[in-house]
């Protein structure tokens, strides 16, 4: 255990607010999560009761009868947001006398940085360099994360838990999400930082970043491991194989949004449009773990090889 | 009656009945002495009571007073308050709902906007120059060093407190009707505001924001029909001279046009457009109907049929 390597990686001042979201991040899933079950014990009660929805506010916050509805923004929202804005400034001037920002040598195009890196926000897209070639990776994928997040409220057909937190109503969309932005997005932006060591190789936390590592796995393609050699096929092949994938991954979808009566339910909104919008990105999403799962556990390069382009 | 020396038509009466009760005293034999303490003590009332002044007045357009009336006012007629309604719905401003991370965001681009500013002063986007502005400012400039800490801190954290809100307006369903379109609004927003962080990372030319900004636009490379290494690039002729990554780096290395680029994209461009989102997405919100919750709940038996 190398606890000057971990040190060092740790306490680059750029990797801060990597620790800052690995602290961040899990606070605010805990306590969004937490009003979420709140809120769902209250709608199991409402539910059981309807005398109860009736006179009842339906919010877990206090309510007695009497207390205005609204309060005035003069002072009651504008005080709060000097003191945020105050404590933010605090916050920024004590980190900007602590810590200073990064500067390296001046830019020398011969001599390349090792391991060179993006900042820590675009650490999730090269690591996914690792797993597709740069036109998916650095191109499509981000794209489709871009158009799939504008279209999240165009394909979410569930009316119930709009300006409330809950769990129990949006169960699909709720853990779409969760696995995109967190398992995905978060967990790659920390693995890129932490992990990604020299030649962007994996280093296990207190693993040294040994500059001459060497390693030995051969990656190979899935249509080597199979035994086929000629183009024709191993195009066909791939294609096959993708297929297969598209098939699995679109049925694995159908079988979560059919999960339970509320699911289909919500699916009976959907136009065919949406479904289908909603199977493609689904699609998009998981193949990256696909494909993360392939490469990792079983060094797998490219599962389809064409003259024009590799997936 | 005694205006135009800062007080109201109440103080001024007040002052002129203890005028008609004193005696006359003068200064040299010239000058009213009791007036002129009657004046001073008017003058008075306004320090102790400068939200009563014409002065306050006419910079606010309405005195303050402590009815709903004028708390309202203080916020309809105040130009940067007034994107807030008069009164906001008394559970929504208790932190647990909002988090305040969209709130801080903003204040933090604001931040990030002055501290630019200032930086803009002592910074040369030129091959030559940039690198020993850094220097400079870091070693010469009286809170030189502070300036570009905060600048860079604040846009990490910008990001962080953006990821954040993003995360609360979707577990609260925020985005969903009426507010799909500002949903979308906000997903630019947050492009635009990983590009800023980006462009600006090429600035300070160093070895980290160089090798950062090769990475990430040789990824332009790729792209599919419009780069020269992407699938179907050769067939529509791309080289690495007319692609998209020469055009995103003005040359087919990162040299001193893509410097010239990054910063014009930096502190001109990319703002502009940041800007202009956000006075939408603020508008929008007040538009679809002020801050989305908390809202009562709706229950599975309640849920309206869909309409087309």
């Amino acid at each position: 255990m190398d606890w000057h390597q971990l040190w060092t990686i740790i306490s680059l001042p750029d990797n801060v607010p990597i620790l800052g979201l690995m602290i961040l991040m899990p606070f605010y899933t805990w306590y969004g999560l937490r009003q979420s079950l709140a809120n769902d014990r209250l709608i199991e009660q409402l539910e059981a009761d309807p005398d109860m929805a009736k006179t009842h506010h339906r919010k877990t916050q206090p309510y007695k009868k009497g207390w205005a509805k609204e309060v005035h923004v003069w002072p009651y929202l504008l005080r709060i947001e000097f003191l945020a804005a105050v404590i933010v400034t605090a916050i920024l001037m004590v980190w900007s006398i602590a810590l200073d920002a990064p500067l390296e040598e001046p830019a020398n195009p011969s001599l390349t940085m090792n391991p060179s890196k993006a900042p820590w926000y675009f650490l999730g897209l090269q690591e996914m360099l690792v797993y597709f070639d740069p036109w998916i990776a650095g191109v499509v994928m981000p794209s489709l994360i871009i158009v799939g997040l504008i279209a999240i409220p165009y394909i979410d057909e569930n009316p119930l838990g709009n300006g409330y937190y809950t769990y129990k109503q949006r169960r699909f969309a709720i853990w779409t999400f969760v696995f995109g932005y967190i398992i995905l997005w978060c967990l790659m932006v920390v693995i890129g930082t932490l992990i990604r060591g020299p030649g962007w190789m994996w280093f296990w936390p207190g693993q040294t970043w040994d500059h001459n590592r060497l390693i030995f796995e051969v990656n190979r393609d899935l249509h080597e491991i199979v035994g086929i050699t000629t183009q024709p096929m191993i195009g066909i092949f791939g294609f096959l194989v993708t297929s297969v994938f598209v098939v699995g991954a679109g049925w694995f979808t159908h079988k979560m949004i059919t999960f339970n009566e509320f699911n289909r339910k919500i699916l009976a909104r959907m136009s065919l449009l949406q479904y289908l919008t909603l199977q493609l990105l689904m699609i998009s999403m998981l193949a990256l773990p696909a494909k993360m799962i392939a490469r990792l556990l079983f060094r797998i390069k490219y599962v389809w090889v064409t003259p024009w382009f590799n997936v | 009656m005694a205006e135009g020396n800062g007080a109201n038509g109440s103080n001024g009466a007040k002052a002129k009945a203890g005028a008609e009760g004193a005696e006359s005293r003068t200064i040299l034999g010239v000058i009213d002495a009791d007036a002129v303490k009657q004046k001073a003590l008017v003058d008075l009332d306004g320090v102790k009571q400068p939200t009563k002044t014409d002065l306050y007045k006419s910079v606010f357009r309405v005195k303050h007073d402590e009815t709903p009336r004028s708390r309202t006012l203080g916020v309809l007629s105040n130009v940067f308050l007034h994107l807030h309604p008069a009164k906001i719905n008394r559970d929504a401003v208790a932190y647990n709902y909002t988090w305040g991370m969209g709130g801080i965001t903003f204040y933090l681009f604001c931040v990030l906007t002055w501290t630019g500013i200032l930086l803009m002063f002592y910074y040369h986007p030129t091959k030559v120059q940039a690198f020993r502005d850094i220097l400079y400012l870091e070693h010469d400039v009286p809170f030189g060093k502070l300036l570009r800490n905060m600048h860079r801190w604040g846009a990490h954290a910008m990001v962080l407190t953006l990821w954040l809100h993003m995360f609360r307006v979707f577990l609260t369903g925020s985005y969903k009707k009426p507010r799909q379109f500002n949903w979308a609004v906000g997903v630019i927003l947050l492009v635009l505001t990983l590009l800023l962080s980006f462009t600006g990372y090429l600035l300070p030319d160093d070895q980290l924001g160089f090798w950062a900004v090769t990475v990430g636009t040789n990824m332009a490379r790729a792209t599919p029909m419009l780069g020269h290494e992407g699938p179907f690039g050769t067939q529509f002729g791309m080289t690495a001279f007319n692609d998209v990554r020469f055009a995103l780096l003005g040359g087919s290395i990162v040299d001193s046009n893509a410097l010239l680029r990054a910063y014009i994209w930096h502190c001109i461009a990319i703002p502009f457009f940041a800007s202009a989102l956000m006075i939408v997405h603020f508008w929008r919100i007040r538009k679809d109907g002020g801050i989305s919750g908390p809202a009562p709940m709706v229950l599975e038996k309640e849920i309206k049929p869909v309409k087309r």
